[in-house]
């Protein structure tokens, strides 16, 4: 017996064994932890991003941890969203549905946007002097999110401006507007079939709306956070 | 992800346990093992991840002191009286533990000891980790935890033997 396997066979650690035994993780909790990693193997195949046969194109597999790492991001915050207690998620769950009824809104009429521009230069001073801030607009064509037009928008009782993105033949509304809260990772909810993204960054709070594929729709979040 | 899993998923209950007794707390515990196995997937790279255990170890202890709020920067400052304090001492140091020592009451000794030593203490008895092991989950050099470990002996049967803990302490 080694010096090092002698220390743990005194008195006083077979005391400490005995108070404290090694514990089995509960089967909530691993099973938990084995449907996020699930979710994220089978959401990783259709990201728009990569090419099809992505583990042969891209041996050094920087692509799928990018792909991975944002994902994760996504499901992390799903997850805390779960946990946020009384009023916060009341409120939480409010504002996601104001936003969703946003979006919803904006689609049934000819209100998509109120400034159509392509632009950003042109649709980030047009909402100078209707808004009392100024969002950030940001051109993730060659990302595969054209941006449609922006227009001013009203949830939880305050005027945001709304951002129109397109992915495919889905329409994405991406709601903006200060917020004194610090940064904040994505959180995720699924409403009616819906998803809803939210996330904090730089003073400004970010509502995405969209029945796109969630995982699209999270490679827009990451792309707005950087 | 298969290769991740087969790395990660067996330590979950070495992960749980390991937050379990450091956070005190069961949501807190599971939270942490979440957390940690999200950031693990996050840098996992199978070539480099020699030994799973202890890398995902040192991912779920980091997450507990993230959740605890103490940050690495405070740990570091007391770094200094690990080993100017005073020497480690024998193992066997200490006042002999009267009979009838409760768990309970080894429980509690072991929540009232600073986190660090609690840290080492539970890794190496509860996780049977080897000194190594333990040098890389808690990132310090092996001398270190050995004389933290001694030290952490030290004070739990301290506590242990109410009569003579201020004898002890000084």
């Amino acid at each position: 017996m080694s010096d090092e396997e002698r220390d743990r066979d005194g008195a006083l650690s077979a005391l400490i064994r005995e108070a404290m035994p090694p514990l089995t993780a509960p089967d909530d909790l691993r099973e938990a932890i084995r449907s996020q990693l699930r979710a994220r193997g089978r959401a990783a195949l259709p990201l728009s991003a990569t090419p099809s046969r992505w583990w042969l194109a891209s041996p050094r597999a920087s692509q799928w941890l990018a792909a991975a790492s944002l994902l994760l991001v996504v499901g992390a915050g799903g997850w805390r969203l779960g946990r946020i207690q009384g009023r916060d998620r009341a409120q939480s769950e409010a504002v996601a549905q104001g936003a969703l009824a946003s979006h919803l809104r904006s689609l049934l009429g000819d209100h998509l946007t109120d400034v159509a521009s392509t632009d950003r230069h042109t649709v980030k001073p047009w909402f100078a002097g209707k808004l009392d801030f100024s969002p950030p607009v940001a051109d993730l064509a060659t990302q595969g999110f054209p941006l449609i037009g922006g227009r001013v928008d009203y949830i939880g009782g305050r005027r945001v401006a709304a951002l129109v993105y397109k992915h495919g033949a889905h329409f994405i509304n991406v709601f903006v507007w200060p917020t004194s809260g610090g940064d904040t990772s994505v959180t995720s909810v699924a409403i009616q079939g819906y998803t809803v993204l939210h996330w904090t960054k730089g003073g400004m709070t970010y509502w995405a709306v969209s029945d796109v594929d969630p995982t699209a729709l999270g490679t827009l979040a990451g792309l707005m956070q950087n | 992800m298969r290769a991740f899993e087969s790395a990660v998923l067996p330590h979950l209950d070495a992960a749980y346990t390991l937050a379990r007794y450091l956070l005190r707390d069961e949501d807190d515990a599971r939270d942490a093992v979440q957390d940690a196995c999200l950031r693990a997937l996050k840098y996992f790279r199978e070539p480099q991840v020699v030994d799973p255990r202890p890398w995902f170890l040192q991912i779920v202890r980091n997450r507990c002191h993230t959740l605890r709020g103490t940050s690495s920067a405070r740990a570091d400052a007391t770094e200094y009286d690990d080993n100017t304090h005073s020497p480690p001492a024998e193992d066997d140091a200490g006042p002999e533990l009267p009979p009838g020592i409760t768990p309970e009451s080894v429980r509690n000794a072991v929540s009232q000891l600073p986190v660090k030593f609690r840290e080492v203490l539970i890794l190496r008895e509860v996780q049977a980790c080897s000194y190594e092991e333990i040098a890389q989950i808690v990132n310090a050099p092996v001398g270190t935890i050995m004389s933290r470990l001694s030290r952490a002996r030290q004070r739990l049967r301290q506590a242990l033997v109410p009569g003579r803990a201020g004898e002890m302490l000084t």
